[in-house]
């Protein structure tokens, strides 16, 4: 045996553990990486599930003329100004009758949102036969009784209940008198100081708006600059300049695009602020470095034998491109426009720049009207301080996070399914 | 006539000269036997009659909706008594929202003196008139065009270059959008910085060690020295990326290696894919995780060993910062490493080497400049990450590199300077432009290195 075997030979397990050592090394980081993925799904849903639902109280309700003040229930003007609120208390305080104390009985009314009162006025606007009839109806609770209920049994001791309170609420619970509902507004209504009444509609109205406007400038723009670039830019300088301006404008920071917006369309231009019309702007401006850096790829992908055949049967240029090359690279153009746009729905720095950060209550109607989006709703609630908006926020993340997962998916299949291999 | 009805009305002219410049074009085609007579296709012609009708009209719509209001105003302002007009900048802008305020009725004319008063009916008359204006001349502008392109229609006409003509040249206004992009960021940063920069020396912004812009605002606090200085900001910024890396680098890195070299196909098919999950979550999403869920449990962890940690940790931020950028690193990685020739992988095992050695001494060294550009498109990324820092770093502008204190960044900052009640003149929203000016001059600076770096390391192997 030489002796260089030999050495060999006597490094050889170590060698070998080294080698076991870096595959080890290798695995763990993937681990590490896809358990932070798991983790950070699994914190959202994990926090979110139970804002999905919430509690209901079962009260039987008096439409009292006297406590309404309301003689006429056909007469908007009086519904408009009827104390619901106090029919409410009165129903909750039969239901407590020994609670006497003014403070005991404000602490008892707190137990109920405030919504309850205007759920009364719509079912008396629908019917008005109910004025002066007693009717069994599931009220929404407040948040802070929602919360109690949801929480296991620690996370009730923390709950913001007094010790009265909670056990009027344990008192309805046992007497079977709350039950969870599916939380429907929050799918139906826009923001709210209330936790209860808050809703994303208003927030993925807002994103849909300016989603449009994003789609609507971005795709167009983004091929016609590829088409150029692809198959008629010449080769010069100016050319270089324009790509070089692309790849960098892809990687940006976003909240660059923002101080754009505020300074050039915002106070140059003079636009409103708070608008999906500047929003959806803005992310265009953002996303079309990555619509025309994926419409190129796909115009690339369309070999020349189609073009040449074209040209051989007398198109020109541009009726080659249009005609042929096009058609054929739309799916490949779709994908990256879809990829586009899911980059910027989830984008939140530049809007805050351009005040899509207000508190809007009122749903949107178009893209000229005040609103905001779906991540900047998250942004918003997860800096308010009540504990019930943690919940929600995670709930709005999650439906983010659907709409983003859709949107990926789409464009997986649109390219397995419509693609072509040459 | 209001701007979307009168483009409606553009619609239709359009649609009518499209339709009519067909017509003409096959009935000129008729008597000649037929449309392959004509030089083009009549769908050319109509082409060419919709842009001719289109085009005038729509380059003087654009600049007329530009220009109308400034010029108004100027013709008010100009037309009021010399003694009531504003001399100074503000003073303007004020006396035209109070007209403005007056016109649109949300200011009574009774509260105002006279001339203002009469003033604000100027303007609402130069109004209505410059609309009808604009309506007519739009209108006639659209027929003229589509009009002179309908008699042009001939057989001769080469029509379908002169659509294709124009079309190319749509498509490359699009594509220089992007170089438009670029100056409108350079421009809006710029300008705002200067004129910041005119009220902060530029050295005390770059070099002074205090960071509190809120004193600025007070009128009484003049000048408030020290107030602007950004190394907090940069240190902040640079710690919370340094953390970032040492999580992203590392993770990223050898994921990537081990899904290039030692990973089954179909291991490979299901993490990279997973991996990359990571970067399209939305970073509104990693902030509400890092500031609700790891920064409490390391101020527990802290809390658990004796040490006091802000609940605003650079450390938190830096880490979820980390993994949003792991995917950034592993698949830019992943792409040079696969793209090293298999030859040289055969040389080295052929001589004996284990494939960690391969790796490490003959594939590493070889991905090394695009891995490099790898990381210093994450670093870029990371120095440019808002959200995250926003919720879950803090504001206090703490000159400190300990990760357990809160720190602030330059993102951070300028989001908290523009967002809520503003004057657009204070030096406290300039500064958020210079920080802007900063932010894109570094990030731009990297990009463009890594870009290179990543470009001059693949020709190499083609």
């Amino acid at each position: 045996m030489s002796k260089t075997t030999e050495k060999v030979r006597k490094t050889l397990a170590r060698r070998y553990r080294a080698e076991r050592r870096f595959k080890a090394f290798g695995i763990v980081s993937i681990v590490i990486g896809l358990s932070a993925l798991l983790l950070l799904f699994g914190d959202i849903i994990g926090k979110g599930h139970s804002a999905f639902f919430e509690h209901y109280v079962e009260l039987s309700i008096t439409y009292d003329p006297e406590t309404l003040e309301i003689e006429d229930a056909n007469d908007p003007e009086q519904l408009r100004y009827g104390n619901f609120e106090g029919v409410v208390r009165a129903a909750i305080q039969e239901r407590f009758p020994r609670v006497e104390e003014r403070q005991d009985r404000r602490a008892l009314n707190a137990l109920l949102s405030t919504s309850a009162g205007y759920e009364l006025r719509d079912r008396l606007e629908a019917d008005p036969s109910l004025l002066g009839q007693k009717e069994t109806l599931w009220l929404q609770l407040d948040d802070d009784a929602d919360m109690f209920l949801k929480g296991s049994e620690k996370q009730r001791e923390n709950a913001r209940l007094s010790p009265q309170q909670r056990e009027w609420v344990l008192d309805l619970e046992a007497a079977g008198e709350t039950r969870s509902e599916f939380n429907r507004s929050l799918f139906t209504s826009g923001d709210s100081r209330e936790p209860e009444q808050a809703g994303i509609l208003g927030a993925i109205l807002g994103s849909v708006f300016t989603m449009l406007v994003t789609l609507a400038l971005s795709f167009p723009i983004g091929i016609a600059a590829a088409i150029y670039l692809e198959e008629f830019a010449p080769k010069n300088r100016f050319t270089d300049f324009i790509e070089v301006n692309i790849n960098n404008l892809a990687a940006v920071p976003s909240i660059i695009f923002g101080l754009l917006g505020l300074a050039i369309f915002l106070s140059w231009f003079g636009m409103p602020r708070s608008v999906p019309l500047v929003g959806g702007i803005v992310l265009t401006l953002m996303t079309l470095p990555t619509v025309i850096i994926s419409s190129r790829a796909a115009i690339k992908a369309v070999p020349p034998s189609i073009r040449e055949a074209a040209m051989g049967l007398g198109a020109s240029k541009m009726q080659v491109v249009l005609h042929h090359v096009l058609p054929l690279a739309m799916p490949g153009m779709l994908t990256g426009a879809i990829i586009g746009m899911a980059q910027a729905l989830g984008e939140t720095a530049p809007l805050l720049m351009i005040g899509m950060v207000a508190f809007i209550v009122e749903l949107p109607t178009g893209p000229l009207s005040a609103a905001t989006v779906l991540p900047v709703q998250i942004f918003l609630w997860a800096g308010s301080p009540e504990q019930s908006f943690v919940a929600l926020t995670s709930a709005a993340i999650m439906v983010l996070l659907a709409f983003l997962i859709a949107m990926n998916t789409l464009a997986v299949v649109l390219r397995k399914r419509l693609e072509r291999r040459w | 006539m209001q701007t979307g009805n009168l483009l409606l009305l553009l619609v239709v002219l359009i649609g009518l000269a499209y339709y009519l410049g067909h017509r003409r074009a096959v009935a000129m085609a008729r008597p000649l036997g037929g449309i392959r007579h004509l030089h083009s296709l009549p769908f050319y012609y109509a082409m060419r009659s919709a842009l001719w009708c289109a085009m005038p009209a729509l380059v003087v719509l654009g600049c007329w909706l530009a220009f109308d209001d400034s010029i108004i105003r100027e013709v008010v302002l100009n037309g009021m008594p010399v003694d009531l007009r504003p001399a100074d900048e503000a003073g303007r802008s004020l006396m035209l929202s109070r007209i403005g305020n007056v016109a649109s009725g949300a200011l009574s004319a009774d509260t105002v003196g006279p001339e203002v008063a009469a003033a604000a009916e100027r303007l609402t008359s130069l109004r209505t008139t410059s609309a009808m204006a604009l309506t007519v001349v739009v209108v006639v502008l659209a027929m003229m065009g589509g009009a002179w392109a309908w008699l042009k229609v001939s057989p001769t006409l080469r029509a379908r270059q002169q659509v294709e003509r124009v079309l190319q040249f749509l498509f490359m206004l699009c594509a220089t959008l992007a170089i438009l992009t670029t100056v409108g960021i350079l421009f809006s940063v710029l300008f705002e910085s200067i004129r910041f920069f005119g009220k902060i020396p530029f050295s005390e912004f770059l070099f002074g060690l205090q960071w509190s812009p809120q004193t600025a605002l007070r009128a009484d606090q003049v000048a408030a020295h020290g107030a602007f200085g950004a190394i907090p900001l940069f240190v902040g910024t640079l710690l919370i990326s340094a953390i970032a890396l040492i999580v992203a680098v590392p993770v990223g890195l050898m994921s990537a290696i081990y899904l290039a070299e030692y990973a089954h196909p179909k291991v490979r098919s299901f993490a990279k894919p997973a991996l990359e999950v990571l970067a399209g979550v939305p970073t509104v999403v990693y902030g509400f995780f890092a500031a609700l869920t790891v920064a409490p449990f390391i101020r527990n962890i802290g809390e658990a060993v004796g040490l006091g940690v802000s609940s605003e940790s650079a450390l938190a931020a830096g880490l979820v910062m980390g993994v949003m950028i792991i995917p950034f690193v592993s698949s830019l990685s992943d792409d040079v490493i696969t793209a090293v020739p298999q030859a040289m992988r055969d040389g080295s095992l052929g001589l004996g080497a284990t494939r960690s050695e391969t790796i490490k001494k003959v594939i590493f060294p070889a991905a090394l400049p695009g891995i490099m550009g790898g990381i210093l498109l994450a670093a870029s990324r990371a120095i440019g990450e808002t959200m995250i820092v926003v919720m879950a770093a803090g504001l206090a502008a703490n000159l400190t590199v300990n990760p357990l204190e809160a720190v602030t960044t330059i993102t951070v900052q300028i989001v908290t300077l523009l967002t809520g009640d503003q004057e657009f003149d204070s030096a406290k929203t300039l500064a958020a432009f210079a920080l802007g000016l900063m932010l894109f001059l570094t990030t731009l600076a990297m990009n463009v290195l890594a870009l290179h770096i990543v470009r001059k390391y693949r020709e190499q192997y083609d």
